[in-house]
């Protein structure tokens, strides 16, 4: 699955990019990671506060740091539809 | 109600540590002990109340109850939003690139994005307990003013003639994609974001609660009143304007800039030319200027400087005029 991440640099973001990816690695799911930095891109999505988390090409979260358990839970609704 | 901290910080300082009565270390321990105990408290109260009410609250909402408001009530609305929801300079494109394309009027937006970072709650609680109710009161009526002014100001020059971008409307799929984060909360929900808030918070805010009593401690114990008042600040006309300029490019957050702003009153600047210095490096920034760039032209960007030059001088004069360093 396609995830990205949603942020233009802020501290939060980054931790996002890093929770993301550690989660979704140690849960054996498959994925590729991409970052979207540039505000316009990010328009895109109507997301209006980052960071935000988007799992082939939906809005999952934004505003905050979801827990772990929430990324799972995400990914796996993802795989399922 | 605080009268059980004030004798609990004596009893720890008369009877642990037992500290001569009457020392300048005791009573400076003393007031250090009171305070960082009372704003602690305070803070985790006033953190956590607020965050319960606003965890169902996101910008998504705002921009949707904004759109196509009544213009002035629109400025006030927009303010005060600022005022209560958390608010990240990262955050400020993708945030005034989504209230434009909603068609909210640019002046309403900048009513968001000036007051947004000035005012919130651990400024408010910080700064009442540092430097008393009257000066915060005084500072939150001013951060809503900035706002508001500048809203309507933004409005009369028409900004959207300086954006870089046209103004397009949402795709139509937004709808579902925006508003998926904001469906009902159970009150453990609200429960868990209210105590996240509140870690998330502290851990950017308990050093400055430090160092901040700290310094009031020390002047309370060491620095003799005489000095103060020998030296007090002259207060020329001319030291507002320079603070403010200074300040605009400097990058702080608000909770950052109070101990500061605390020891520069204690030394005896005038609490306006101090109150004006902290708005300044806390509403914007040469980086946020920067970042700024991608949606405004430069002759907006030029305008919102002088906006704030002008209207954060006129603070600090009105008042050092007013108060007199009274407070």
């Amino acid at each position: 699955m396609k995830v990205q991440i949603l942020g233009t640099g802020c501290p939060k973001c980054k931790a996002l990019a890093e929770l993301a990816e550690k989660t979704l690695h140690e849960n054996g799911f498959e994925f590729e990671l991409e970052k979207v930095t540039d505000a316009f891109q990010i328009m895109k999505f109507s997301v209006m506060s980052t960071p935000a988390l988007v799992i082939n090409g939906k809005v999952k979260v934004s505003g905050r740091l979801p827990s772990p358990e929430e990324i799972i839970k995400f990914a796996k609704d993802a795989e399922n539809e | 109600m605080f009268d059980i901290l004030k004798q609990f910080a004596g009893l720890i300082v008369d009877s642990v540590l037992r500290l001569p009565a009457g020392c300048n270390c005791s009573s400076g321990l003393q007031f250090f002990i009171e305070e960082t105990i009372k704003i602690f408290l305070l803070l985790t109260v006033m953190i956590y109340v607020i965050a319960w009410l606003r965890a169902s609250l996101n910008v998504e909402k705002v921009r949707d109850y904004l759109k196509g408001k009544n213009r002035f009530f629109g400025y006030v609305t927009a303010a005060s939003f600022g005022a209560v929801t958390p608010f990240c300079s990262c955050s400020s494109i993708p945030l005034f690139l989504g209230f434009t394309s909603a068609r909210i009027p640019v002046g309403i937006t900048m009513s968001f994005l000036i007051t947004s970072p000035m005012i919130n709650e651990a400024v408010v609680v910080m700064l009442g307990g540092l430097l008393g109710v009257k000066l915060t009161m005084i500072y939150v009526i001013f951060g809503m003013l900035a706002g508001i002014i500048g809203g309507i100001f933004f409005d009369i020059i028409k900004a959207e003639r300086f954006l870089t971008f046209k103004v397009e409307p949402l795709p139509a799929s937004d709808a579902g994609a925006a508003t998926a984060a904001s469906s009902k909360l159970s009150l453990r929900d609200r429960h868990r974001f209210a105590v996240g808030e509140l870690k998330d918070i502290m851990k950017r805010v308990w050093l400055w609660i430090f160092i901040g009593v700290g310094i009031g401690a020390f002047i309370h114990g060491f620095v003799p009143q005489a000095y103060i008042v020998e030296h007090l600040g002259g207060g020329q006309w001319w030291s507002v304007p320079a603070a403010v300029g200074l300040g605009i490019p400097l990058y702080s957050n608000a909770t950052g800039m109070i101990p500061v702003i605390d020891v520069l009153i204690r030394k005896g600047l005038p609490a306006g030319t101090a109150l004006a210095f902290m708005m300044s490096t806390v509403a914007v920034s040469l980086p946020e200027f920067v970042m700024l760039k991608q949606v405004m032209k430069t002759r907006m960007l030029i305008y919102f400087f002088v906006y704030l030059l002008i209207f954060f001088t006129l603070c600090g004069w009105v008042l050092n005029l007013v108060c007199n360093n009274q407070l």
